[in-house]
């Protein structure tokens, strides 16, 4: 089948899911490696890339480990999410746009379908709009198409760009970090991923250097049958600062993708990154067809007096399996996590953090705030461990669920392992439905039954939503209500 | 979800021709085994075949109810199971569990009944057909072992008469002497049926006579009718030798009100899995503990309740002390199955680490399909609070004193739920007996 057939396809199915605007898909002539997985896949992507010896040898032992845990059946199970078996050997592990062939050296090179698919996404790549004040590295499928500001940051010393031009333009800075905090035997999808990734962004902020905007990285599933595979490796150098933004959106498919990022995180000594994601993949159609399995292995590692803060709003995927972590090595590093997860229809996510104390006075916060609806599924699971070294280490976790309806459900499964005496933790949850006098109240006002849930959930949701940069919060709250549609009233 | 394909561990494979020949022999010298009266006999076997086939859960890879407890050296020991000839001293074992005689006390040793005072309604296990019903053997190994060598005689089978009000406590001791040879297991069996209204109190003493390696495997089912109400306290002090595995199940019907204290500071090794299964409107289950665990102890408590009708309430609440390199666990589980609305369930584990050493896993969890309850959980860990040290110490209290004070008081919480003050006072007296070990292995933080 030709890509362009396999388009019409999608095109048509398209028409099912009015809910999701990000739906639509691009006609761009897609290069694509056979289907299926193998030595010599790992190879091709390797050399389309022209990467160094290092790295080939880095991903072949990546594929060797996978495959052995592939052959072992040791894919983890212990999520509380149903989906059927994957077939790996039926995904394009290498689907790029064909006019990159020869990388652009402009955007004016970049294949204007494809920057109508941004436009309409409301990201923006084009000159004109560099006012808007984040820099974009935009990946297409497993390729970054193009990043903005790249010029402006490298005054300052900053490294922002794809991870494929970073293997080549900054080889010392890839090998010293990549791996270094999810290595490629940390669990099953790190190990593919590691195998396989394709692109993704690399950031790098120099000793004492504060990163004036906001980074932000926009991935796009497009092609059919393709998994997605990106790295992300950031580093802030000692006392160094940058706030990085993720989004995700994919077009309809009947058929699921699959998605197995890892991302690294690398704060040096009171360094700081604050992380921010929006995830909204796909999620499936109202009956559970389709949707992409979003399963993403992200840690953060600390110096000393560092802090890494992730922050999350994952309303799409039809299945999510993450938990930004964070190694808190350094003594005096701070680790944040605040999520909020929305599952609606058929949607299941297994989501949470980890949070490892290894120095003296570290100090984590968790706030959790879980939403399903539908025949939604929403677990929160979080590991919280206190290492005999961490003196004084303080933890508070606040995780909440809140119910839309009686077909759905939530969980919460909190693992919390103390071997220090002086450690202070505290976990507490709850679990509610949104209850019916605040609507009575609101709708008594003349607010509509729908509104009055979405401003109660938005309310609900304040404590995560306060962290997010101010436009990212703006579509977080709108993409809770999209999200929520046909859940109420 | 699939499963990891059970296999039974190899050093347990090594031990299985033992066990079978005492599975064998015991089977054999039942009652009405030669005539095929033994109503139980095809539970037996079909728990010894599930044992033979899965062990001991020590493989731990995958199997959440085992994450954080390590059973290989139980796994490398032969125990034995059998009728072991045993010296009954009364007197002996009155300093060890209180024997008042306003109870009634049922005193089994090595698995056998040696004593009974009081008008405890014991009745024939012939007339519990639904015994093992409420305890798969097929759960764990523990329970499959403790099913396939479950005795006539060895048991508790008590039958509460529908509305009637039991004032007398039932007091079921069960004392073990290793020295008898071994090291040898006892697997109390106890079946409590509460007829529909019937009020008791039951108490489940578990104590060790020497210092002998032994292991004791209690299986308890419990079944409320309606209204009924069971006061249910458990306290486990198996010398530091030993190795303690308890399965607890409880149905409730609607209205029925089950209240569980249990005081955990022996073995070396000790678990308390506590399953309670609200089936009926308006049933309510209160679990509550208190575990100690010094020196190189380890306590385990896995505490799982499941609402499947609406309008019933639940309580977990444990406290933890642990002090040298011990270690123990919280597992708790609350399910509200789809349509179990208006649930009111909480659930807490709050712990003391008095040592460097010690270590507490704790992990409360939650399970929700149904829209319309109250759930919350919490859990914490930590020292004694240095502020309230400091205070006490201003005001002239020397460190170890205060230090005593605050632990007595946070177990204090639980204890003075203890309705009966004989046990009451009994526990609060073996808490300061277990003080001077607790702190003498916990270490000196603040200003001393």
């Amino acid at each position: 089948m030709t890509t362009q057939d396999r388009l019409t396809i999608s095109r048509e199915s398209k028409l099912e899911d009015a809910g999701y605007k990000w739906g639509f898909s691009t006609d761009v002539e897609m290069e694509l490696a056979p289907k299926g997985l193998d030595e010599d896949i790992v190879q091709l992507i390797s050399s389309k890339k022209n990467e160094p010896e290092w790295l080939l040898e880095w991903r072949l032992k990546a594929f060797e480990y996978w495959s052995k845990l592939h052959s072992e059946d040791s894919e983890p199970r212990w999520a509380k999410l149903r989906y059927p078996q994957i077939d790996y050997q039926d995904i394009y592990y290498y689907a790029a746009p064909k006019s990159l062939d020869d990388a652009p050296k402009s955007l004016d090179e970049v294949d204007p379908e494809m920057l109508e698919t941004f436009d309409k996404l409301g990201i923006p790549l084009h000159e004109r709009e560099r006012l808007a004040g984040v820099a974009v590295d935009a990946v297409f499928d497993s390729v970054s198409v193009a990043t903005t500001y790249a010029d402006q940051l490298e005054e300052r010393g900053i490294i922002f760009c794809s991870f494929t031009e970073a293997v080549q333009n900054h080889p010392e800075l890839v090998k010293k970090y990549l791996g270094s905090v999810v290595p490629y035997t940390d669990n099953f999808f790190a190990a593919l991923n590691s195998a396989v990734f394709s692109d993704g962004s690399f950031a790098y902020v120099p000793p004492g250097v504060r990163c004036p905007i906001e980074l932000m990285t926009y991935f796009r599933i497009n092609t059919e049958g393709s998994g997605q595979f990106e790295r992300t490796l950031i580093v802030a150098d000692e006392g160094a600062y940058v706030s990085y933004l993720e989004g995700c959106t994919a077009p309809i498919r009947r058929t699921s993708q699959l998605h197995a990022a890892v991302v690294e995180l690398v704060a040096l000594d009171r360094g700081e990154i604050k992380y921010s994601t929006i995830q909204n993949w796909y999620p499936g159609t109202k009956d559970g067809e389709g949707g992409v399995y979003n399963f993403v292995t992200k840690r953060g590692m600390t110096g000393n007096d560092a802090k890494i803060s992730w922050t999350q709003v994952e309303t799409g995927s039809a299945i999510t399996w993450k938990y930004p972590s964070v190694i808190l090595r350094g003594d005096n590093s701070v680790g944040e996590f605040y999520s909020v997860a929305l599952t609606n229809n058929y949607q299941q996510a297994d989501t949470g953090t980890k949070m490892i104390h290894i120095g003296k006075n570290t100090k984590s916060t968790i706030v959790s705030k879980g939403i399903s609806a539908g025949h939604g599924e929403n677990t929160y699971r979080g590991g919280v461990r206190i290492l005999p070294r961490a003196e004084n280490a303080t933890n508070h976790t606040q995780c909440d669920s809140l119910l839309v309806g009686d077909q759905c459900g939530a969980h919460t499964v909190p693992y919390i392992e103390v071997r220090n005496p002086t450690a202070r933790l505290e976990h507490e949850a709850s679990t509610s439905k949104v209850s019916d006098e605040q609507l009575f109240y609101l709708m008594s006002r003349g607010i509509s039954e729908e509104d009055a849930h979405h401003m109660i959930i938005t309310g609900w949701s304040r404590d995560v939503i306060k962290e997010l940069p101010f436009e990212f919060a703006l579509e977080a709250g709108q993409l809770l209500k999209v999200s929520l549609e046909g859940a109420v009233g | 979800m699939t499963l990891n394909v059970a296999r039974i561990p190899r050093n347990t494979a090594r031990h299985l021709t033992q066990y079978r020949d005492d599975w064998h022999h015991l089977a054999e010298h039942q009652e009405g085994y030669m005539s095929g009266f033994d109503a139980h006999h095809d539970l037996r076997r079909a728990a010894w075949e599930e044992f033979e086939r899965i062990g001991f859960p020590v493989h731990r890879r995958d199997n959440e109810l085992w994450k954080y407890t390590d059973l290989r050296q139980i796994d490398r020991i032969g125990f034995r199971f059998g009728d072991w000839d045993t010296q009954v001293d009364l007197a002996r074992i009155a300093e060890l569990v209180p024997m008042p005689e306003e109870w009634s006390n049922l005193v089994f040793i090595n698995g056998s009944l040696e004593h009974n005072s009081g008008n405890a309604p014991l009745t024939r296990i012939q007339a519990c057909d639904w015994v093992g019903k409420l305890a798969d053997y097929r759960s764990n190994g523990f329970v499959s072992l403790a099913t396939a060598f479950m005795r006539i005689r060895g048991g508790s089978y008590l039958q509460f008469d529908r509305a009637r009000e039991y004032a007398e406590p039932v007091h079921i001791i069960h004392v073990i002497d290793g020295s008898v040879g071994g090291p040898i297991v006892d697997n109390p069996r106890i079946a409590v049926e509460m007829g529909d209204s019937s009020r008791a109190t039951l108490i489940e003493s578990y104590v060790s006579l020497s210092e002998d390696v032994h292991m004791t495997l209690p299986v308890v089912e419990i079944k409320l009718g309606e209204g009924a109400e069971l006061t249910h306290y458990r306290y486990q002090y198996n010398s530091e030798n030993s190795y303690h595995f308890a399965t607890t199940r409880v149905l409730q019907e609607a209205s029925s009100n089950y209240r569980s204290t249990s005081f955990s500071v022996g073995s070396d090794i000790g678990r308390n899995d506590v399953f309670t299964h609200l089936i009926g409107e308006y049933a309510e289950s209160i679990l509550h503990g208190v575990y100690l665990a010094t020196n190189q102890q380890h306590q385990d408590n896995e505490i799982s309740t499941t609402h499947a009708a609406p309008h019933c309430t639940s309580d977990q609440y444990y406290k933890g002390i642990l002090s040298g390199q011990s270690r123990a666990v919280f597992s708790g589980k609350i399910t509200v199955e789809r349509g179990a609305q208006k649930t009111d369930a909480n659930q807490k584990d709050l712990n003391l680490l008095l040592s460097h050493g010690a270590e507490v896993d704790t992990k409360p969890s939650l399970e929700i399909y149904a829209d319309d309850v109250k759930c919350g959980h919490g859990a914490t860990a930590g020292y004694v609070d240095e502020d309230t040290l400091f205070y006490l110490q201003s005001r002239g209290v020397d460190y170890d004193t205060a230090q005593a004070m605050l632990i007595r008081g946070f177990a204090a919480e639980i204890l003075d739920e203890y309705e009966d003050q004989i046990l009451r006072e009994f526990l609060e007296g073996k808490l300061d007996e277990l003080m001077p070990a607790l702190q003498e292995t916990s270490d000196t933080i603040g200003t001393a």
